[in-house]
């Protein structure tokens, strides 16, 4: 079997009796990435100095006498997040030859712990979409069905950890953009407590609520991963200094799980509501304690959510105008020329979209009746998942009401925006949130269970999706 | 036509002198290299994030203290966004809806009147680059190293009535800023600057339309701008028309106002929030530490010289506005060893002239304020004459050391032995016959002379004032 195929848990014990090398799985995994790129489209950038670092991380564990934490493990990294000398192109023309003179904290922490970075994965323009098709560099598409989409945004780092193109991924969370991809791929993607990772140098799309996140076929390698980025960070003062310790236990005994009816809402499609219910009831036949709770403001969620983060990336994007960063147009003869055409040509539609909608709410005027509105709403959203996790431990729900995604069908952007009414509750919260997978539709198309703990609740979320994975039995470890 | 009041209001920005940026760790300094103080920080790099530097919030607090205003326990971050080349993020990281300090006020003295300035709010942000123009190619270059200087914004309410009571607050500021030690206050470096408002009103109406002049670069500029702007609302209301609502541009060197923008076209900052820094909280302790670190100020010791001690205000001024000088006065006005009177005249006359001359500061000379008081005293009881004490503070300046001993080298005590100055009357009065006719006629400033020649036979020697009384007693005798 090739090395591409083993997890990142089953790879840390290979090497550490020697049974391959760092250079040897960076080989076959690089290898595999360039197989399936024309496939799935996964990534934008590969790392080709993966296998000097592969060498590298070989050597100071050699030096140090034991394996660095994740020793010549290749990692994939979605593309809005900055590393030094790899191009950062947020799927967007505006950066397509942007290379940043500086690490992410968290790929930062990935290298010191001897991490391979493969390369930089596809994504939907700056992290604004659903289906990884909203990006400068063609859609990817779904390993398990390549008329399917990956899901989006961090639909290339889903892909590749599902094809094997990579054996772990960093990815962004918005609003669901980890854990709905990797639903849809079939993979366990980790969006975890706002503050728990450093954001410095994840590229910005809507601050209040970004944040970096792990992907990896099963819980044990997103917690093995999750464990390396929980790191204090002083360059983000977002980010929390409690170091999140704990050991993966998989015990669902007496844990007490809420299910709120409006994440449950008409929208789901039957086969997912029925895959998620038996979900929750196969951690109920482990001793969790089902309970029905309510989230009111959950239904309204939807909408705060497009309001701040249009508004946030509105001014978070603005940087982009042609003077400092990225892409400028040729031909212009003045200064309000140069940013209207250097912005024009530079976005895609969705960008923009979201941009004319971010400054509208946060105009004189409509401020008020927009934003301050919605972020009232969220604050009392806060409130209610406060008041769930008085008598719960966890939260189940489903993560996207459809089981797939067809390539290249076309829905409104009203209709795809409403499609994230189960991920946007967590994520205007800053609640930790995890998509594990809990079976398959007719059509064979993988359909995720979401659970979402308390804020720095993280490790309890961690330990209930592995439990989960443990009662389910059939736990995905191989690519 | 009823007579016409002009009110006049300023917004005041100061950069701190703080050794680093306020969001990043790049040295504050001016005058470098272009684009060498910069990093990914201040340059708003893709995916970067600010840090507050404590010590802006600490100036600014202290500033706070200093015009009496209240101190926010919690204030916050905003983001002010606009288009221009040399703001690389597109917004400028300020403070909008609950500033660092508000609710304050500045005494000053105008005239012999105490006139109490309201202070609205004083808030942090940060400064923008500088855009310089490229005689080479004809186009616009940028230099982002005053990206992220610290600056404090000061707003008064609309409490001033004249450019002169304007020049006045406006010096006082620079001085208060000086004398507390947060910003060096340098014109030429655009460290202070300031945008002024301006409405005309009918004598007991309500306050007029204001309008807006920025670019104002000196203090010069700002009396000449008041002045411009007066006269052309007063004109504008005379003739029948109504004052629009405008930010004007003041080109000071035509001396004139050019419309920048009116009501219809007024910017929209879309002021929001900023997500990437928490709130910035201070405690009672740490406020109330900072009001302890102040010494009195300029504007209370101006009150106090010329309430107190009869100076007028350019004298009090003078010595209040250098805090070396105010220290020096203080003390030997304290000592109760000379009169007030006599150590301002020399504070304001000699030291200061040799300071300005020279560019030294008090304590690189030797002079103390011991010695001062010792030599106004001397010169007061007419131990020596006023030409000397000029002899002695200029040796006390250039050499140091003791009054008395200077005196006693000098040889320059007086002689007011009255045998010895009725001797040197006759004397003088036996070989200067016409000048003493002269006298006898009425030609009081004849005298002047007689005491002259005195002076010159006892080699400077003798006590002038009692030698004059001596003459006056035996040309009264004569007659």
């Amino acid at each position: 079997m090739k090395l591409y195929g083993y997890s990142a848990y089953e790879l840390l014990d290979m090497l550490s009796s020697g049974k391959c090398s760092s250079a040897e799985i960076v080989r076959d995994v690089m290898e595999r990435a360039k197989e399936t790129q024309p496939l799935y489209n996964s990534y934008i950038t590969f790392n080709d100095e993966g296998a000097d670092d592969a060498a590298k991380a070989d050597a100071v564990s050699e030096k140090r006498g034991s394996k660095l934490r994740l020793c010549g493990i290749p990692v994939a990294v979605k593309d809005n997040i900055s590393t030094k000398g790899i191009r950062t192109t947020c799927a967007s023309r505006m950066l397509e030859s942007y290379v940043p003179p500086y690490d992410a904290t968290a790929v930062a922490n990935l290298r010191a712990e001897g991490a391979v970075i493969i390369g930089k994965t596809n994504m939907d323009e700056f992290a604004m979409g659903s289906a990884s098709d909203t990006g400068y560099f063609g859609a990817v598409r779904n390993p398990v069905n390549t008329a399917y989409s990956a899901g989006g945004s961090s639909g290339g780092s889903a892909a590749a950890v599902a094809s094997g193109a990579a054996v772990l991924a960093l990815g962004s969370d918005t609003g669901g953009s980890i854990r709905q991809p990797a639903a849809l791929c079939g993979v366990v993607g980790f969006c975890p407590s706002y503050g728990a990772v450093s954001r410095y140098g994840l590229i910005a799309f809507a601050s209040s609520l970004d944040r970096i996140g792990s992907i990896g076929r099963n819980a044990r390698d997103v917690y093995l991963l999750h464990n390396i980025i929980n790191v204090a960070d002083v360059k983000d003062v977002t980010s929390s200094y409690k170091k999140i310790s704990f050991n993966l236990k998989g015990s669902l005994r007496g844990l007490k799980i809420g299910v709120p009816g409006e994440l449950f809402s008409p929208q789901i499609s039957d086969d997912v509501r029925a895959a998620v219910e038996a979900a929750v009831m196969t951690m109920e036949s482990r001793g969790a304690v089902v309970k029905y709770v309510s989230l009111p403001s959950a239904e309204d969620a939807v909408k705060a959510y497009y309001i701040i983060s249009s508004a946030e990336a509105s001014s978070n994007l603005a940087r982009y105008d042609g003077v400092r960063f990225g892409y400028r147009t040729d031909n212009y003869s003045d200064l309000s020329e140069m940013y209207r055409k250097s912005r024009t040509e530079g976005f895609g539609d969705e960008v923009k979209r979201r941009i004319m909608l971010g400054t509208f709410v946060l105009s004189e005027g409509f401020c008020d009746s927009y934003y301050k509105r919605a972020a009232a709403l969220r604050t009392k959203l806060c409130r209610e998942f406060d008041e769930v996790f008085g008598s719960c431990d966890i939260i189940a729900a489903p993560v996207y009401p459809k089981a797939g995604i067809s390539l290249g069908g076309s829905i409104s952007p009203v209709e795809c925006y409403s499609a994230d009414i189960c991920t946007v509750p967590a994520s205007l919260a800053g609640l930790p949130a995890i998509s594990v997978p809990c079976g398959r539709n007719a059509d064979g198309l993988p359909i995720g269970l979401q659970l979402i703990g308390k804020r720095f609740g993280d490790a309890e979320v961690l330990d209930a999706a592995y439990g989960y994975e443990l009662a389910r039995g059939d736990v995905y470890d191989r690519a | 036509m009823t007579e016409l009041e002009s009110v006049i209001g300023l917004e005041v920005h100061a950069e701190l002198n703080t050794a680093t940026k306020i969001f990043c760790g790049c040295k504050n300094v001016f005058g470098s290299e272009a684009n060498t103080e910069i990093c990914p920080v201040c340059m708003g790099l893709p995916g970067t994030l600010p840090r507050l530097n404590k010590k802006v919030c600490d100036y600014a607090v202290k500033m706070g203290h200093a015009l009496n205003c209240h101190i926010n326990n919690v204030s916050r971050m905003d983001r002010k966004n606009y288009f221009y080349p040399d703001l690389p993020k597109a917004y400028q990281i300020s403070q909008a809806d609950i500033p660092i300090c508000e609710n304050g006020f500045l005494e000053i003295m105008v005239g012999s009147e105490v006139r109490k300035i309201g202070i609205e709010r004083i808030h942090i942000e940060e400064d923008a680059g500088k855009l310089l123009h490229d005689d080479a190619t004809g186009g616009t270059l940028c230099d982002y190293n005053r990206c992220g200087v610290p600056l404090i914004e000061i707003v008064t309410r609309p409490d001033l009535k004249s450019s002169e009571e304007a020049r006045i607050f406006l010096e006082m500021i620079r001085s208060i800023l000086r004398y507390i030690g947060i910003s060096d206050c340098k014109m030429q470096e655009g460290s202070i600057r300031c945008d002024v408002n301006v409405s005309v009103h009918e004598k007991n109406a309500p306050l007029g339309v204001r309008c807006e002049l920025k670019n104002v670069n000196s203090f010069s500029a700002a009396v000449r701008g008041i002045e411009y702007e007066i006269n052309r609302q007063t004109q504008i209301i005379s003739s029948g028309g109504n004052v629009e609502r405008e930010t004007r541009r003041w080109d000071d060197r035509n001396g004139m106002s050019i419309l920048m923008r009116n009501k219809e076209n007024a910017q929209d900052y879309r002021f929001f929030p900023e997500p990437d820094l928490g709130d910035i909280v201070l405690d009672d302790e740490s406020i109330e530490s900072l009001n302890n670190e102040l010494p009195e100020l300029p504007n209370a010791k101006i009150i106090r010289y010329v309430k107190v001690h009869g100076l007028n205000y350019s004298e009090a001024f003078v010595i209040a506005d250098s805090a070396e000088k105010a220290a020096l006065y203080d003390e030997c006005a304290a000592s109760g060893k000379c009169e007030p009177r006599s150590a301002a005249n020399r504070i304001v006359g000699e030291i200061t002239k040799f300071m300005n001359d020279s560019g030294k500061k008090i304590s690189e000379t030797g002079l103390t304020a011991q010695e001062l008081c010792e030599l106004c005293s001397a010169a007061e009881k007419g131990v020596i004459s006023s030409s000397g004490a000029k002899k002695v503070l200029d040796e006390l300046i250039s050499v140091g050391g003791k009054t008395a001993d200077i005196i006693e080298r000098l040889g320059l005590v007086q002689n007011s032995d009255s045998g010895f100055l009725t001797a040197l009357a006759d004397e003088i009065i036996a070989c200067s016959e016409r000048s003493v006719n002269d006298y006898k006629k009425g030609k009081s400033n004849s005298l002047g002379y007689l005491v002259g020649q005195g002076m010159k036979a006892s080699k400077g020697k003798a006590d002038p004032a009692k030698l004059k009384e001596i003459l006056m007693e035996k040309l009264k005798q004569e007659e």
